[in-house]
């Protein structure tokens, strides 16, 4: 459980880090190394029972989550020639104060479930639930199209940290499934984001503000 | 109050200056120099004793009770923090707080005396000063809170007494974030890379030297002398967290002893690989060390 | 058999990323949907045997729905080769800001839309959430480059949108698929599988605080999916951006896919005894996406924009049906089946007008009888249609909800809604006679709708006028079985 335990401070601390950056390229390696970390996280909740579907489910999401994703948003940053983000909606101090609180609001609401006792860690459902908001808040403050593929990336990661730790009994096929979703998904906004930076000239999507009532 | 308990005082008004000299003699280390004798500290401190002040005229009684109600305060912090598991001069139940509301005495008068000054300067450095101090006081505050509620005592001296090594197998990364979020409020505190430089004398860098430039004397002297007895005692913090408790207490000491000075060298190495952040980004790291002191209170409640 | 109504469009899907003469390429489009509509037409006298350890199988909810998408697919798809003919191999004027774009390669167009119809099969023959959840979100993928057909800010703007709004959306069904998971655990772990008769048959195990949540999580999640308010906001600038055909079976399947989504979820409350508390969040949902619905009917001045809104408004009246229940449950099915008929054909008719007239905005728009006569009869009639006129179909479905709701003893929330309905009725009236009647604003060219413009709405036209007359036997027996299973008693 210690390492376990390790493992959701990390995640914290990477969500922290996200929050207060501004740098395109760096919050792109803390997203990548949360998914790495988290892809060891199945391994390391069910010590007591290994198996080869553990195994190859934390191979293919440290894969895919730290190589393949990185890989393709950098190409993404380069091709829309940006390195930082512009100031967004809430300031980043703002934004950590935010962190902070929202993680004071996913212990009470925690206390608040019963919880059941094979789970892995006491923390493992509060730091999922953080990470689910500091995601839906990346996704809202941010203003260019990269930071909120990385948003959905840590929301996404959230659910997966949920995902592990309770839910032994979720099949292989449906978790695989989820990560090709996963997959295609941010496939498909990265080619989004090419065709945005090509057609408008830059990647914030608070101008994209044409269709409206 | 018996006799061991004058030993973290007697320790820290004696081996407090050759801190900076630990610090200037890592970071020559690395910049490939000779740099200051280890003792160069204690040199200047007695040159400066030794000097007339000189005052502006447009400055007040303010200006020379400042360094002298701040050398008084810190002194008096002193006398609250234990080291080695030997406990401290005063202690009682809330003493955390008394330490604390210390060295915003100190911090404001300096800041006062700076403003006294009437120069523009220095008052560009005073406002910088109690920015970034709004923002590390209250992470202070939170880690000290946090200790408190892990070991359930609410005095400095009790509260360092149980960190053993069990508590750190049991809530290690409680600890281990307080300690993060310390050794950036030290940084902070005590005007070290990357919050502040403390060697250059440049507008674009000054945040701590800049409220001190007009002081001379004794006055320099005493300012000089608090400045390390600060840096005493937040070492003094980190060490009653991370240190292993043996059961011998001269060891204890010696160990205590020992890691205030491995702080020093790692104070020297950070600010020897680090350049100072930028003025804007500061507060992000500010916030970011009473995010960690804010998670490790969240983590520690359940 | 399962498997090869799933893997058909599949299959035929990658497949046009192969072909390269555009003859083949649409031959196979419509053969694919022929033999589709066909196999899901004999669903209805043989069921097929379940397959994959009972993950998929047909059961009736997923019968209906299979036959509104494959239906509904086999009719656009005509439309489709006709429209692929007249825009590919040119470069087009946008009509309202005057620049050129280019369009997808057809070969991106028709393979999406064929992965299209089979993430849609998949959700209605999943019996397994998790699958579900998994089908949903490739609708959604599969469904982005077809928004993006015409390659310019505006659609891509409404793509980008799309995108996130609904991959967020479903990334939190996702959390409801777990949190349904833990409460269907037990405490020596040995849980039972997501499988929607496992947990319909020990529905009383579940852990209720977990399942109260999850359910909320399916709300928000597939609601978004759904295009209830006030999580529509993708809603309009995607169906007013994508070509028409596309907006079709956004509107007709995806739509109600979503829907399906959330009906696995009330019968697995009902079974629960949750009945009646979702009930409640269905009413407000719906009520809500009423008056949203119609306050931006109001005023409009985009009539795509106005279509897309109306699908707001009518999944409102659904979601209403479902949480009056009752005899509401079989009216909102009802319903589902005639919204999609109805839609699907004022989405094909509005391409047609664009294709003539060059203009999304309603002012510019006149004199459609004159004009096109065939296009402008069949766009009244579809006005009557999906405002409920009798005799068409939707009459009868509104008709069975708003009596539900005097029967449970909700009288103020139908005439809350029968207020709203009007407010919608008066509204469209103006801009659906305004573009029929008087004369053109500039000379149009006399030229003849093409087959392709006029049969496939006049076939989902008159099905729409036959549903409204009679309700078959046999789809009759199937609204009343789901109906059942959402508790509600017809």
């Amino acid at each position: 459980m210690l390492t376990t335990n390790l493992i959701l401070i990390l995640v914290v601390l990477s969500n922290l880090k996200l929050l207060g950056s501004s740098r395109l390229g760096a919050s792109i390696r803390v997203v990548a190394a949360q998914g790495v970390v988290l892809g060891m996280l199945p391994i390391l909740a069910h010590m007591n029972e290994l198996s080869v579907r553990f195994a190859v489910l934390a191979v293919g999401t440290i894969a895919l989550k730290g190589v393949v994703f990185p890989w393709f948003l950098f190409r993404a940053v380069r091709e829309a020639e940006v390195t930082r983000e512009i100031e967004p909606y809430v300031g980043y101090v703002a934004s950590l104060v935010v962190g902070v609180l929202a993680l004071g609001v996913s212990f009470w609401m925690c206390t608040r479930l019963p919880m059941p006792e094979a789970i892995a860690s006491p923390w493992l459902a509060p730091v999922a639930l953080f990470s689910i908001f500091a995601g839906l808040f990346l996704i809202i403050s941010r203003k260019r199209a990269v930071s909120q593929v990385l948003g959905f990336l840590v929301l996404e990661n959230g659910i997966y940290t949920f995902g592990v730790g309770v839910a032994a009994r979720t099949p292989l096929l449906v978790e695989a499934g989820v990560l090709l979703d996963v997959f295609v998904a941010v496939f498909v906004m990265g080619i989004t984001i090419f065709h945005i930076s090509r057609e408008f000239d830059h990647i914030e999507i608070d101008r994209l503000s044409t269709l409206k009532d | 109050m018996n006799a061991i308990s004058l030993i973290p005082l007697l320790l820290a008004l004696v081996l407090s200056p050759l801190l900076l000299g630990v610090i200037n003699r890592t970071k020559a280390i690395f910049a490939g120099r000779c740099g200051q004798p280890l003792l160069q500290i204690y040199s200047d401190l007695w040159k400066l004793l030794q000097k007339g002040a000189v005052y502006s005229r447009t400055t007040t009684w303010i200006f020379r009770a400042g360094p002298m109600i701040g050398l008084a305060a810190v002194l008096t912090a002193v006398m609250l923090m234990p080291l080695g598991k030997c406990p401290a001069l005063l202690a009682f139940p809330g003493d955390f707080l008394l330490f604390i509301g210390l060295l915003g005495l100190m911090r404001f008068f300096t800041v006062v005396a700076a403003l006294d000054t009437g120069s523009s300067f220095e008052g560009m450095g005073a406002s910088r000063e109690v920015f970034f101090s709004a923002l590390t006081e209250p992470a202070l505050f939170v880690v000290l809170l946090t200790l408190a509620q892990q070991t359930g005592q609410f005095s400095l001296t009790a509260m360092f007494a149980p960190v053993s090594n069990a508590h750190w197998l049991h809530s290690g990364p409680v600890l281990a974030l307080v300690v993060l979020a310390l050794m950036i409020v030290l940084l902070a505190e005590n005007a070290r890379i990357p919050v502040d430089d403390p060697n250059t004398h440049l507008e674009l860098t000054m945040v701590h030297e800049v409220m001190v430039l007009d002081h001379s004397g004794p006055d320099l002297a005493f300012i000089l002398y608090s400045a390390a007895l600060k840096l005493w005692l937040f070492a003094a913090l980190v060490v009653g967290i991370v240190l292993p408790v043996t059961d011998s207490a001269w060891l204890n000491l010696l160990l205590a002893v020992g890691g205030m000075f491995v702080i020093a060298v790692i104070v020297g190495v950070i600010e020897s690989v680090m350049a100072r952040l930028r003025l804007p980004v500061v507060p992000q790291l500010l916030v970011g060390a009473g995010a960690f002191a804010a998670v490790a209170f969240l983590l520690g409640l359940t | 058999m399962i498997y090869i109504l799933v893997l058909l469009p599949l299959l035929a899907g990658l497949a046009m990323f192969a072909l390269t003469r555009p003859a083949m390429r649409r031959g196979l489009l419509l053969g694919t949907a022929l033999a589709h509509t066909a196999l899901a037409a004999s669903c209805w006298k043989w069921t097929p045997s379940p397959a994959l350890n009972g993950w998929l199988a047909l059961d009736a909810a997923g019968l209906l729905f299979l036959s509104i998408t494959s239906g509904l697919f086999l009719v656009v798809s005509f439309y489709v080769v006709g429209y692929l003919g007249q825009e590919m191999n040119k470069r087009a004027t946008d009509e309202e800001e005057g620049f050129l774009f280019d369009n997808a390669p057809e070969t991106v167009f028709i393979g999406c839309l064929l992965l299209f119809l089979s993430a849609m099969t998949l959700v209605t023959v999943s019996q397994h959430f998790g699958l579900i959840w998994v089908a949903i979100e490739a609708t959604t993928l599969a469904s982005a480059p077809l928004i993006y057909f015409h390659r310019h800010h505006r659609s891509l703007e409404a793509t980008w949108k799309y995108l996130l709004i609904c991959s967020v959306g479903i990334a939190l069904a996702l959390l409801a698929n777990f949190f349904l998971g833990v409460a269907a655990t037990q405490p020596d772990r040995e849980g039972f599988p997501l499988v929607l008769s496992e947990l319909v048959a020990r529905a009383h195990e579940l852990q209720t605080p977990w399942l109260k949540v999850a359910c909320l999580l399916f709300f928000v999640g597939y609601g978004t999916k759904m295009g209830l308010a006030p999580l529509h906001t993708w809603l309009p600038d995607a169906h007013s951006e994508a070509p028409s055909a596309v907006s079709a079976l956004l509107s007709g399947a995806v739509l109600n896919c979503a829907f399906l989504g959330l009906v696995r979820m009330q019968q697995v409350c009902v079974a629960a005894g949750l009945g009646g508390w979702a009930q409640e969040v269905w009413i407000a949902l719906g009520l809500v996406s009423i008056v949203v619905g119609a306050v931006f009917i109001l005023g409009q001045t985009d009539y795509k924009r106005l279509l897309a809104y109306s699908s707001v408004e009518h999944m409102g009246i659904i979601a209403l049906g479902i949480g009056l229940g009752g005899a509401g449950a079989f009216g909102a099915m009802l319903h589902a089946v005639n919204h999609s008929l109805a839609k699907a054909m004022l989405f094909l008719l509005s391409g047609n007008i664009i294709t003539r007239y060059q203009t999304k905005n309603i002012g510019h728009v006149r004199g459609l009888l004159s004009v096109a006569p065939a296009t402008g009869l069949l766009w009244i009639m579809g006005f009557l249609a999906i405002t409920g006129t009798p005799p068409f179909g939707l009459f009868l479905s509104k008709f069975i909800i708003l009596k539900a709701a005097f029967d449970t003893g909700h009288a103020w929330i139908a005439i809350v809604v029968l207020v709203f309905l009007a407010v919608i009725f008066i509204g469209m009236t103006t801009v659906f006679f305004g573009m029929a009647q008087g004369e053109p604003q500039k000379p149009m060219p006399r030229i003849r709708d093409r087959w392709w413009q006029i049969a496939p709405p006049a076939v989902l036209g008159l099905l729409v006028l036959c549903l409204g007359l009679t309700v078959p036997e046999t789809l009759g027996n199937v609204l009343r079985q789901i109906a059942a299973t959402l508790g509600g008693t017809p």
